[in-house]
């Protein structure tokens, strides 16, 4: 699978006509930016399955608008997407930015994995099973549905489903049959 | 026939409305003397609130300047008169050039016509916000960002819903006569298109029996509704009314002849006025008072 790393702020001074600002405000420029992220997105090489690592750390701040368009548009945009499968692990999120994302997140009830240090957490609208599914499918790395279902002690086919519908969120992975959490595989090599 | 309108010698968010009620009866293209020369003393909403009046008016009114030194003083050193001047014609001598090194005042007046002139507040606003919030008001870090967040939202206002350009400028001051601390504040005023307009513009908009500038400010300010269709808009003045929750401020908006307000436990205004005198528009304003213990609130 192809991986990339974006780095928001370079977007952003990529956006903006002066470089000045590491302020991601305004609808209009994280319209700007998101849009940025899709061509980027677009002309990458590979099979349409992408890992991209979408890089806050030189961001200073974020406001609900830009949120709204560089975080939940594009979760929107790639979710349950037909032709490509895009998955997002967000990085450099720190409180600053938290309360903006978080607003956007439960507004449109979405979810995202956010890494944070060593780990990688999903955050935002998740019922328990997903949730309870994902920190699972995170912790052993990689697994099937039917070790999604003994650890969440649910049966197969409930856990079939959580799991379909976490990989339609774009929070699980399939790779060779076994599902893998997004920012998991790293950590369990 | 000159009509002389009078400012109130403490201009701010409610007095400036004594001088709608004495414009209100008067016809659009009525010639004005904004009589200044009394004014001690004008909050930021005051003062944008005026450059946005002179905005409204069809004949260029004239505006009579504070008399007192130390009012002209600070009127200049907030970037008022540069801005009056293309507004009014003024009357009386005042400083014709900003005098540098007003800690106040976070951010002279300043004109907001797209998206880049919010990169410009907030980036200019974020390092003396940050020595003023923690310092003066004695609030946590995460008051920070989010009077950054927050300046940008209600600036972004004007771009989205205005139709035109506006006014901003934050200042902090030490508000003794109404609460005896410490506040920030922000004003944002333009004399567009206003919350009713703006709502009615949205595709298939059915009126409600009950459909007025009060009915508009509730459903913008309270339900965020917006008059785009897009789910994810109206997160603005929502994010907004939750950071002022937070640190026990207040927001007030006001627009056509209503008056909405979020308010705290040691403010005693209405939470919604309506009947007001005309104003085209939107005018926001945002306070942020210093942090007390509960003792100490008591």
């Amino acid at each position: 699978m192809m991986q990339q790393h974006i780095d928001i702020s370079s977007v952003l001074r990529q956006t903006l006509a002066c470089d000045l600002y590491s302020n991601l405000v305004t609808r209009k420029t994280g319209a700007a930016v998101r849009g940025q992220i899709e061509q980027l997105l677009s002309d990458s090489p590979g099979d349409g399955r992408a890992l991209t690592v979408i890089d806050f750390s030189q961001v200073s701040m974020i406001d609900f608008s830009c949120a709204d368009e560089v975080v939940a548009k594009l979760l929107l945009r790639y979710s349950d997407e037909e032709a490509t499968e895009v998955y997002f692990l967000f990085r450099g999120v720190t409180d600053d930015h938290w309360d903006a994302i978080e607003a956007v997140l439960e507004r449109h009830g979405l979810a995202l994995a956010l890494e944070s240090g060593d780990d990688v957490r999903v955050v935002g609208a998740l019922s328990d099973g997903e949730r309870r599914a994902w920190d699972a499918t995170y912790r052993l790395g990689d697994a099937t549905e039917d070790d999604i279902a003994a650890e969440t002690g649910t049966d197969g086919a409930g856990a079939r489903d959580v799991l379909e519908a976490l990989w339609r969120r774009r929070l699980v992975m399939r790779v060779d049959g076994r599902y893998v959490a997004v920012g998991g595989a790293r950590h369990h090599g | 026939m000159t009509h002389v309108i009078a400012v109130p010698p403490s201009l701010d968010d409610h007095s400036f409305e004594q001088v709608l009620e004495q414009v209100a009866p008067l016809p659009d293209d009525a010639k004005l003397v904004v009589d200044a020369r009394h004014v001690r003393w004008a909050s930021p909403y005051g003062l944008t609130a005026l450059l946005t009046f002179a905005q409204t008016r069809k004949v260029m009114p004239t505006l009579a300047v504070p008399e007192l030194e130390d009012t002209a003083s600070y009127w200049a050193r907030a970037a008022f008169f540069q801005h009056a001047e293309g507004l009014y014609e003024l009357r009386g001598s005042y400083p014709k050039r900003r005098e540098a090194g007003e800690s106040s005042v976070l951010l002279e007046i300043t004109p907001i016509a797209k998206s880049d002139d919010v990169h410009a507040v907030v980036g200019h606003v974020q390092e003396r916000a940050q020595r003023i919030i923690k310092s003066e008001l004695k609030l946590e870090s995460k008051a920070i960002i989010g009077f950054a967040m927050t300046l940008s939202e209600v600036c972004q206002n004007i771009i989205e819903h205005a139709g035109q350009g506006g006014w901003v400028a934050v200042q902090s001051y030490n508000w003794t006569r109404r609460l005896g601390r410490r506040v920030v504040v922000i004003a944002v005023c333009d004399a567009g298109l206003g919350f009713r307009k703006s709502l009615e513009s949205t595709p298939g908009h059915v009126p409600t029996d009950r459909w007025d500038d009060a009915a508009a400010l509730e459903a913008a300010v309270i339900r965020g509704v917006s008059r785009f269709r897009d789910r994810g808009r109206g997160q603005g003045l929502a994010g907004t009314r939750s950071y002022v929750g937070r640190w026990k401020g207040k927001l007030s908006v006001r627009s056509g002849t209503a008056r909405i307000a979020i308010v705290p436990g040691w403010d005693d205004d209405v939470p919604l006025a309506e009947g007001l005198p005309a104003f085209p528009g939107a005018q926001v304003q945002v306070i942020i008072p210093e942090a007390v213990s509960d003792t100490e609130a008591r």
